[in-house]
This record gives structure tokens, C-alpha cells and sequence, in this order.
């Protein structure tokens, strides 16, 4: 098998566990965004290679062209970005709020300032 | 009428910019309660036709599945959907006078746009036929709940909310892999589709990671038990309609996808046989049930109580997925029901309690039960059908539960239900002993009753308690026609 012939799947992977690692072990809440955004970022790379096929030409007619590559996964991911976009927002959002309520972004100091409470 | 499929979802999402747009007051919300009716005719008119003459399928702008999206509804959606239209049904006039007293002026219009779009997703999961619609509407629901959740008055609300959106995304994208993966295999996106080209693929590893990927996914999204961390917080500091609504339809809608994906996509032999995710889920879901019952026991404030035995209840549903038996199939999907009830009546009699104390801590209803004996003594009830009381809509869960357990021969997981629901017992009766039985503090002598607009909805959901606990033929009967049609039994 060729390892490095699917070297989109390996950026995938390494995205992948990258932004997944970042939104554990980050205690910053604007860090944790970045790594959920790096994470669904990998997933849209990885639809895009599914619908990819080696040689082939985009899906548009022509004459002499009979290898098309399969349009739908980037219709899929565009409407995934939107949902990308929207949490990515929402998220940083609430970021700025809880900035407001209890003047910092970490997460250590704002379980401590509750725990006061 | 052909169009109601469409139409049941299409109305709320039109009716959320319009929410938006109208003045802050009672125009949006009159506008959400009329919106909500209209959806519950629907839900009732498609679940008859269900009944009556068999599975629906409505192809969305005419495009013919497999290529278009289609909107499939059969015993099993329609009966969720019943659940999510009548639960918002109920919840809206609630949400009038408690959303006034607990969110500011400003945002009311922006309340029920997000409480509309909630509704939209919610009913979108349920009746789509396509995987990534599913997504998509998972999404709406999702990214509007959270939003909605950090409308609540505590600044821990905000944090509630944070935490839910990483977990929630997470558990989205998870579920977006495993749909990924399942349509690079099958290169289809209908579930219908799915489940026909699926079993000649049995073998593919990539249609093994997709179902571990959708399963977890899920999971997360459904809280089972030790995925449950981000509901405790979110059911508590979320403003009191959102907290019935979405402790009585979220997770539930999570519960059908769950039974959704693992039924009728890969097929009962090859998600509890070929998969080893029978002793998984049961594993899990009998620590979970006991863990959280025992935390719900030791919480001081009566929301988060609450929250904590939700996640117990999840346990149970996923107990009876887990039998992957006609009975155990019509037991979790019974519990869906039932549990829709007692969790909106506890919630919304808690969210009275709110509206009229400000505070849901149980040191603060010290003998509420004086001054507010109607809410008082729908939250007992609410309890009683939480515990399992004969009589009451828990104890046919139960009963389903322990007689698909014992028909496994699984006789110490009827024991552990037994055990379990001794500590709903003590849980339910903290609150009451605190409510019914202390004295009550001078400063609230002054308290009284809720007002009947919001008595009403916790009310009709008591008697809708006491009503399938006593005749089940609507509840248990729909659930077992829903399971036989899942496992392929039904003629």
C-alpha cells in the first residue's frame, strides 16, 4: 500500500487529533475555539478527498472526458462550513460575555471565582 | 395536506426571522404559541395518517429520492414528533410570563426566534430521511440551544453554555466523520438508501469506524453516561421555559437518532451483534444510572437535581436499546415519551416556583407547599411518575424496562432498576420534605400561588402523567408498533 500517495488523509489525521488535543488541553477559552475550528477543518479536508478520484476532471460536461470528480462532498462541506462559521462565532461570543461577567477568559480562574461564589 | 410533512418544519423557520423582527412584548410570543398549535395539529394529523395507512414519504421540491431529500415519516418519527410539538406546545404559553420575569425586555423577540429555530431543528432531525440533513437540522437545534441557554440570569449560565457548544460541536462532528465515511463507501446519503447497500459492506472497516464515529457522536449528544458532563450545568442555569423544553425533547430527539442510526441504518444484527455494543451500553448506562442517581440525591439546588436524574432516565433508555429486543425497543421508546412528561412538569412546576421566589435552591422553598400548594403538589406528582409510582406514566416505563429485562433473563438488571429507583425515591423526596413539611420563613409570607397561565401547562401535563399511567393503549401501543416496524417483526 502506498503511505505517502494518501498523504491528504495523513494532514487529515494530524488536523484532526491537533485541534481535538488543543480544545482538551487548553485551558484558554479562545484557544479552545482555534482547536475546534483546526478540528472541523480536518473533517472538511476529508470529504473533499473522498470525492476526489485520481486523474479526473471537474464535474463539468465536455466532449472526451469520461472521469469526473463527484461534486456533492463539497456541496456537503460548504454547508458545513456555514455551521463552522456560525458555532466559530457563537462561540467567541460567548467568550466576550464571559470576559464581561467575570473579567478573564481562563478556565482555571473562572471554576475558582465560582467556587467562591 | 401532502405538504404538512414539510410544512410542520417550515413554518417555525419562517416564523423565527418574523419573531425577530416584531417588537419586543407579547406579539412574538403569540405568535410562537400560535405557531407551536399549529405544528401539534400537524404532528397529530401525520401520526394518525401513520397509523392509518402506513409510512409517508415526502420528496422535498419534488426531487425523487435517492438523489432528492426526502422526508420520511413512519411510526417511529411520528411519534417523536407528537412528543416535540406537544412538549412545545405546552412549553410556549408557559415561556410568556416566565420569559417576562426572567429575560430582559430587549431580547424577547430574539427569545422566541431562538426558541422558534430550537423547535426547527428539533422537528428537522425527526422527520428527514437524509443523514446530512440530519446534521444540518442537528445543527440549527444545537447552535440555537446554546445561545438559549446563555440567556439565563446566573453568569455560570454563560459558562453552562461554552461548555455545551465544545461538547455539542464535538459530538456534532463526530457524527459529520461518520457520515463521511458511510457516504464514501455507499456513495448515498438516504437512510432508507443506506440501510439497503449497507449489509453487502458488513465486512469494510471504514463502515466500522463510521459506526463507532456516529455512535460516539451521538452519545455526546444524547449524554449517556460518561459523555453527560455538559447537561447538569446547561439544564440548570438556562432560563426555566428553555430548561423544560429542552430537558423534555433534546435529549430525547438524540434518543431517536440513536435508535434511528443503529436500527434502521446498520440493522439490530450488526450493531448489537457484529459490534460489541451491547455490554458497552449496558455497562455504561447501569454506572451512569446509578452514579447520577446518587449525585442527584446529594444536589442542593432542585434544577440540578433534576438534571442529574435526566441523565439517569437517558441511562435507562439506552438499557432498553441496548436489549435490542421488541420489548426493550418499546420500553426505551415508551420512556421517551413518559419521560418527556415528567421531566416538563417537573421542570416547568420548578420554573413557577422561580417565578414566584426567584431562586430553584431547595434550602429556599422551605415550606413553600403553604403558599403555593398547587405547584407543590404538581411537582409531587411529577415525582411520584419519576420514581415509577403505579398509577402514574413512569411505572409502565418501568414496568416495560424490568419485564424486557427479565425476559433477557437479566435478573440483576431488574435489581438495579429496583435499587435505582429507591434513590429517585430519595431525591424527590428531599425536595417535597423541604417544600411540604418545614415552616416557612417570615420574609416569604407575603408568597403566592403561581399565576394560572402558568399553572395551567404544568397541570396539563400532571394529568397527562396520571392519564398514560392509567391507559397506556396510546403510549405503549404506538411505542411496540414503532419497535416491531424497527426490528422487522410487523406484518
Amino acid at each position: 500500500m502506498d503511505v505517502l500517495g494518501h498523504y491528504n488523509y495523513w494532514i487529515v489525521i494530524f488536523l484532526m487529533m491537533a485541534g481535538l488535543y488543543t480544545v482538551i488541553s487548553r485551558g484558554n477559552l479562545v484557544k479552545k475555539i482555534a482547536g475546534l475550528n483546526i478540528f472541523q477543518t480536518s473533517v472538511f479536508i476529508m470529504f473533499i478527498s473522498f470525492g476526489y478520484i485520481s486523474g479526473s476532471a471537474p464535474p463539468i460536461l465536455e466532449d472526451g472526458v469520461t472521469l469526473y470528480s463527484n461534486p456533492l462532498p463539497h456541496v456537503l462541506i460548504l454547508t458545513a462550513i456555514v455551521v463552522g462559521v456560525a458555532t466559530t462565532a457563537l462561540g467567541l461570543a460567548l467568550v466576550v460575555r464571559i470576559r464581561e461577567a467575570y473579567g478573564t477568559i481562563e478556565e482555571e480562574e473562572i471554576h475558582s471565582q465560582d467556587r467562591d461564589f | 395536506m401532502e405538504h404538512f410533512p414539510a410544512l410542520m418544519i417550515v413554518l417555525p423557520l419562517l416564523a423565527a426571522p418574523v419573531a425577530a423582527a416584531l417588537p419586543n412584548g407579547r406579539l412574538p410570543w403569540l405568535l410562537t404559541t400560535a405557531v407551536s398549535w399549529g405544528v401539534l395539529a400537524m404532528a397529530c394529523f401525520l401520526l394518525a395518517t401513520v397509523l392509518g395507512t402506513g409510512p409517508i414519504s415526502y420528496e422535498m421540491g419534488g426531487w425523487a429520492p435517492p438523489w432528492g431529500i426526502e422526508f420520511r415519516i413512519d411510526t417511529l418519527n411520528a411519534f417523536v414528533l407528537l412528543i416535540v410539538a406537544g412538549i412545545g406546545a405546552v412549553v410556549t404559553p408557559f415561556a410568556g410570563p416566565s420569559a417576562r420575569a426572567e429575560i430582559p425586555q430587549r431580547l424577547q423577540s430574539l427569545f422566541y426566534c431562538l426558541f422558534l429555530l430550537t423547535y426547527t431543528g428539533l422537528l428537522g432531525i425527526t422527520a428527514t430521511g437524509d443523514i446530512f440533513n440530519m446534521f444540518v437540522f442537528l445543527e440549527i437545534s444545537s447552535l440555537s440551544s446554546y445561545a438559549l441557554i446563555a440567556l439565563g440570569r446566573d453568569r455560570r449560565a454563560l459558562t453552562a453554555a461554552y461548555q455545551y457548544l465544545i461538547m455539542g460541536t464535538i459530538g456534532a462532528t463526530f457524527f459529520l466523520i461518520g457520515v463521511g465515511l458511510l457516504y464514501s463507501v455507499t456513495g448515498t446519503l438516504n437512510i432508507a438508501d443506506l440501510a439497503e447497500r449497507l449489509p453487502a459492506l458488513e465486512e469494510a472497516r471504514v463502515v466500522h469506524t463510521a459506526f463507532a464515529f456516529l455512535v460516539a457522536g451521538i452519545a455526546l449528544k444524547l449524554a449517556l453516561f460518561p459523555l453527560h458532563l455538559w447537561l447538569p450545568n446547561a439544564y440548570t442555569y438556562a432560563p426555566s421555559a428553555v430548561s423544560a423544553f429542552i430537558a423534555a425533547t433534546a435529549t430525547k430527539v438524540a434518543v431517536y437518532v440513536m435508535i434511528r442510526v443503529l436500527f434502521t441504518v446498520f440493522g439490530v444484527e450488526f450493531s448489537l451483534g457484529e459490534m460489541p455494543l451491547q455490554p458497552i451500553l449496558v455497562v455504561l448506562s447501569v454506572i451512569g444510572v446509578v452514579v447520577t442517581s446518587l449525585m442527584a440525591i446529594n444536589q442542593l439546588d432542585a434544577k440540578r437535581l433534576l438534571a442529574y436524574s435526566s441523565v439517569a432516565q437517558l441511562g435507562y433508555m439506552a438499557i432498553g436499546i441496548a436489549f435490542g429486543t421488541t420489548l426493550g425497543l418499546t420500553a426505551a421508546i415508551t420512556h421517551v415519551f413518559n419521560h418527556a412528561l415528567m421531566k416538563g412538569a417537573l421542570f416547568l412546576a420548578l420554573g413557577a416556583v422561580a417565578y414566584r421566589i426567584g431562586s430553584t435552591r431547595i434550602h429556599d422553598m422551605a415550606g413553600l407547599a403553604k403558599v403555593m400548594p398547587w405547584t407543590i403538589l404538581a411537582f409531587a406528582i411529577g415525582g411520584l411518575s419519576l420514581v415509577g409510582v403505579p398509577l402514574t406514566a413512569g411505572f409502565i416505563s418501568k414496568w416495560y424496562l424490568i419485564s424486557a429485562a427479565l425476559e433477557q433473563g437479566w435478573w440483576w438488571l431488574a435489581v438495579i432498576m429496583l435499587i435505582t429507583s429507591l434513590f429517585a425515591v430519595m431525591y424527590v423526596w428531599k425536595v417535597i420534605e423541604v417544600a411540604w413539611f418545614r415552616d416557612l420563613p417570615e420574609s416569604r409570607a407575603d408568597v403566592r400561588e403561581a399565576p394560572l397561565s402558568l399553572l395551567v401547562p404544568v397541570w396539563v401535563l400532571v394529568a397527562a402523567n396520571v392519564w398514560f399511567g392509567i391507559d397506556t393503549r396510546f403510549s405503549a401501543g404506538v411505542a411496540a408498533r414503532a419497535a416491531e416496524a424497527l426490528l422487522g417483526v410487523a406484518p
